[in-house]
């Protein structure tokens, strides 16, 4: 089962796990269980049927830029990491030169 | 309409004449009249030295030049240093020196560079940052840049 | 992953593609392209911070012999208060449209308010001088504690709170509050045996690219608009473009001509939609140029900072708890780098208990566009100059402090994620076998200190198209701008599957009408993604290429093979073919060949660096002389050596002026007092000694030749280890940035 990690400032909403496993083997059907088990997380997580603009969704370790219908492995851990909002070039995507 | 000039002058060893408004800079002229665009703007008041060329000899900010002071006088641009089929020792050693990134102080360098060795051919690490101090580089942070000064000077 | 690999091509140096026109000043960077019937533009900027408008007249502008336009925030189409996604993370297209042209309020001095496009730029600039602007003028906001105050003076009526957690619904200038919380802090801390605690404080600056921003465009009587300008994403600039003139992108041409330096300042667009409206308006090609001021108060500077850092260790120098508060000035609208600098801050260490809040808060200076690494330089010049005084505090090397705590493929990140294969420790161990670090110093006023850094570096997409010639060359096609000697790393990646010359590729950047689409110059991607997109395209030209040797050998496809530049035949026949021989029989064979592949890869790999600054401080003046450096970094594997070593460079040297000498400086108004680049002062090559470098090769796994990006983290180290420095040479510790001989005699009692 999907992994995934709760961030801090929701863990209100899950009892203060830190992370919790969820089945499902898109991402939809991960934060629909989650919502399931802990009400009120898909809220913070989804802007409607996306994932909400100012988050990042790191699977096993690397920022995916995801669709709700993405397939998981059974054992992928998952993240939702402020994706910084605001500027056109929010900061993970900056500069190099 | 500012009534303009007109000026009579050498550049790259050709006699040019141009019209020009008092007002402009020889950087204007150069790149807005003469559409020679290798000498370029970074701050338009002496601070950068991206503007670089030689005029009768002499360093100068193209920036801080008006176009009517060059009459009668003689400028050398970046478009000039190359012959047809080779480059200038001091472009051939920038280019192997890895001595640009974006490239935009380049023409610059390569002019401030020129005018060191036409007076001191051999100079040492610190006579090259000290003369080289004002052309500014954002990218490179200096060291392969002032390497190439060396390599020209001993090139030549 | 420890057998090294045989390469032709990665590793060498040739000379760069684009060299000789960019030593012969021939290249056309985006201020030096012209066309026909062009006019000029000029931009009108607010005197004040912050100021309500109310009213504009442009009417003596437009009555100006020569002037043909004058464009206001009314000439944008109406923004709406909504989340717009530019492929990049949301931006709130209201705020986007506000930093273009001031509609209701100015929120900085230099902030857009009117342009003007005259028959030449002098004129356009006299008529800015005869557009009236009537402002209230309002109690400017300029320091991020000031900004966070409950009673300070709001600049968005609108702006609330957001985070993951509960929205408040009090107006506020804190645009957002993000946090990372691992293990149990409290524990963290009551188990240690030594807690430091100090506050930073970091200066406004800004990436100093010497060529200002300029655009020029132009509406075709068919309604397509071209713009030509220099950008670190031509892709970029049309998607903004498209929702700033909500305009479609089917309409829209940028054509990315050389580009004059970016680090980040040349992402976000300013002048490119006013030079549109111009254009518009007045139906001939406009070129707008930004001069330095313009450029220093109207373009984004990167934000400074208030950070308080709290580390915790055993006796043995073991770290048990840390724990940060990050608050960032976003400028005039939100959008700081915080994000970034709070899942950087403690990077480098694996840490079991951490808490970490960052704050992203508006007030009324540019809004902040992001700087090589954004947001981890600042982060790192608190978490580095704490571990510095762990260090010395329990009396351990510095180095060695490191090397115990530091991060390791599958250790967990304080932001979540497991870290995949990483070289940080590389870098400590590089550092500490370097003579520059094994070398005595001892002088008076002499100091030496050490500091390392993180950045993510990133993937997104790149594409790229290969056209094969029939003299065994080959002409390749991306949409990367070339800042700095992509064009060269990226053919090289080629070049190197196809088992040819570097010099046999012929690099072009090309418009957005001409290659798919190709994400910014930017994140340390470019080498690694749009390299990596290099590689695939070319191995599409091997695999197309093979079916041509098995048409002319008569066999299977199957059984031809390609090695070292050699088609050959396995399985009964003797052939083999050169890749330039076999180029010359294309049009036998079936016509061209041309390999193509898109690409967005996941797995950019962290870089890490590690470096060692000696320093003297002139306790008379103040002043702090760097006298040698030595950068250690992991690049993953370096293409081309002279671009990478040119990266860490450059990026040393950014981080040296941030660390002593570069920062706005404000007055009580609000006003930028040092908007030139004689007051705003960079380092010139007489501040500085050479720039020693150490590559460290500890390959990606998620690129195919190991490619990590190099470009950023550079700059992330130098402020930290420059005050570790200045510590070791006068035993104080600097904690507010810039060093600058004034803070240095202050805080030695002088002044
Ligand atoms: S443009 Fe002339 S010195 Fe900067
Ligand atoms: S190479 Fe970019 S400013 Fe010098």
């Amino acid at each position: 089962m999907p992994t995934i990690a709760i961030p801090s400032l929701i863990r209100n909403l899950t009892d203060g796990e830190e992370s919790v496993t969820v089945e499902g083997t898109t991402i939809r059907e991960v934060i629909n269980n989650l919502e399931n088990q802990y009400p009120g997380t898909k809220a913070k997580l989804c802007d409607g049927d996306r994932i909400h603009p100012s988050i990042g969704v790191y699977i096993n370790g690397v920022l995916t830029r995801v669709a709700m219908h993405d397939r998981l492995d059974a054992d992928a851990e998952l993240h939702f990491l402020p994706a910084i909002s605001g500027g056109v070039s929010s900061d993970l995507y900056p500069d190099e030169l | 309409m500012v009534r303009k000039s007109h000026i009579q002058t050498t550049i790259n060893d050709e006699a040019v004449e141009f019209l020009c408004e008092p007002r402009q800079s020889l950087l204007e002229v150069l790149r807005d009249e003469l559409h020679l665009t290798g000498a370029k703007e970074g701050c338009n008041n002496g601070n950068c030295g991206a503007c670089s060329v030689i005029l009768d000899g002499r360093l100068v900010n193209s920036c801080l030049v008006l176009g009517v002071e060059t009459e009668g006088k003689s400028v050398e641009t970046i478009e000039g240093l190359a012959e047809p089929d080779k480059l200038h020792p001091i472009q051939d050693a920038f280019l192997e020196n890895a001595a640009l990134q974006c490239g935009i102080c380049t023409p610059g360098f390569i002019m401030s560079a020129k005018a060191l060795l036409d007076n001191n051919p051999n100079p040492t690490e610190h006579e090259i940052r000290y003369w080289l101090a004002g052309n500014l580089c954002r990218c490179t942070g200096y060291d392969k840049i002032v390497r190439a000064v060396l390599d020209a000077a001993a090139a030549t | 992953m420890s057998e090294k690999k045989e390469y032709k091509v990665i590793g060498t140096r040739p000379i760069r593609h684009d060299g000789v026109d960019k030593v012969t000043g021939r290249a056309i960077y985006g201020a030096d392209f012209q066309i026909t019937g062009l006019l000029h533009g000029r931009v009108l900027r607010s005197p004040h911070a912050h100021a309500r408008i109310v009213s504009i007249d442009t009417s003596r502008a437009e009555a100006h012999p020569g002037v043909k336009g004058v464009v206001t925030a009314q000439d944008l189409p109406a923004a709406e208060d909504k989340m717009a996604d530019l492929g990049e993370g949301p931006v709130n297209l209201k705020y986007l449209c506000d930093n273009i042209l001031a509609s209701d309020k100015a929120l900085y001095k230099g902030h857009a308010i009117a342009a003007v496009a005259a028959t030449n730029p002098h004129i356009a600039e006299e008529a800015c001088e005869l557009i009236d602007v009537e402002y209230e003028v309002l109690p400017p906001v300029l320091e991020v504690r000031q900004a966070m105050e409950p009673d300070a003076p709001i600049l968005h009526e609108h702006l609330t709170t957001s985070s993951l957690g509960d929205t408040e619904d009090k107006p506020t200038n804190i645009a957002s509050h993000l946090q990372h919380k691992k293990g149990d802090i409290e524990k963290g801390f009551a188990d240690a045996e030594v807690v430091i605690e100090r506050d930073f404080v970091t200066g406004t600056v800004h990436q100093g690219y010497i060529e200002p921003h300029n655009a020029t465009a132009h509406y075709n009587q068919d309604g397509q608009l071209t713009v030509w300008c220099s950008t670190q994403g031509a892709f970029t600039v049309r998607e903004q473009l498209a929702e700033i003139l909500q305009y479609p992108v089917s309409k829209i041409k940028v054509v990315p001509l050389e580009i004059g330096g970016g680090f980040g300042g040349k992402i976000n667009v300013y002048i490119k939609p006013v030079a549109a409206l111009l254009a518009k308006k007045t139906g001939k090609p406009v070129k707008v140029l930004m001069n330095r001021a313009d450029v220093f108060e109207g373009t984004g500077p990167t934000p400074a900072s208030y950070i308080t850092i709290k580390i915790g260790a055993k006796k043995d120098g073991k770290i048990t708890a840390a724990q940060t508060s990050l608050a960032f000035e976003a400028g005039a609208y939100p959008g700081s780098p915080v994000g970034a600098g709070a899942m950087c801050v403690f990077a480098p260490y694996n840490i079991e208990n951490v808490l970490i809040d960052g704050y992203d808060v508006v007030l009324n200076k540019p809004k902040s566009a992001p700087y090589r690494a954004p947001g981890a330089t600042n982060a790192a010049f608190g978490t580095e100059t704490v571990v510095d005084e762990l260090a010395e505090t329990l009396n351990i090397d510095p180095l060695e402090i490191r090397l115990m705590n530091g991060a390791k493929e599958g250790d967990r990140r304080p932001d979540g994620p497991v870290y995949p294969r990483i070289g940080f420790i590389e870098t400590l161990e590089a550092a500490k076998e370097h003579p520059h670090y094994t070398s005595s110093n001892g002088k008076k006023y002499h100091g030496r200190g050490i500091a390392s850094g993180f950045w993510f570096n990133i993937g997104l997409e790149s594409s790229v198209t290969i056209n094969v010639n029939p003299d065994g060359t080959v002409n390749l096609v991306e949409g990367s701008t070339d800042i700095g000697g992509t064009r060269a790393s990226i053919a090289m990646q080629a070049a190197e599957v196809l088992g040819i010359p570097a010099e046999s590729v012929n690099p072009a950047v090309v418009d957005t009408n001409s290659i798919g689409y190709t994400a910014v110059t930017g994140g340390s991607r470019t080498t690694y993604a749009t390299g990596y997109a290099a590689y695939e395209a070319a191995q599409d030209v091997v695999k197309q290429m093979k079916v041509r040797a098995a048409k002319l050998w008569e066999v299977d496809e199957d059984n031809v093979q390609f090695a070292d530049g050699e088609f050959s035949s396995i399985n009964g026949k003797e052939e083999q073919m050169s890749f330039r021989d076999l180029s010359g029989k294309l049009s036998q064979t079936g016509g061209p060949v041309v390999g193509r592949a898109t690409m967005d890869p996941a797995g950019a790999g962290g870089a890490f660096a590690t470096h060692v600054v000696d320093v003297e401080v002139d306790v008379e003046t103040g002043k702090v002389e760097i006298l040698r450096y030595t950068a250690t970094q992991d690049a993953g594997k370096a293409i081309h050596p002279s671009y990478v070593e040119g990266q860490i460079q450059g990026g040393v040297v950014q981080g040296i002026g941030w660390a002593l000498n570069e920062e706005y400086i404000y007055n009580d108004e609000g006003e930028m007092t040092n908007a030139s680049f004689l007051d705003y002062r960079m380092p010139t090559c007489l501040d500085l000694p050479m720039i020693d470098t150490v590559i460290v090769e500890v390959p990606n796994p998620g690129h195919p030749y190991g490619v990590r990006g190099v470009g950023e983290v550079p700059i992330v180290p130098p402020p930290a280890a420059i005050a570790n420095a200045i510590y070791d040479a006068i035993g104080i510790r600097m904690t507010e940035l810039p060093m600058s001989p004034d803070r240095l005699l202050k805080a030695l009692g002088k002044i």
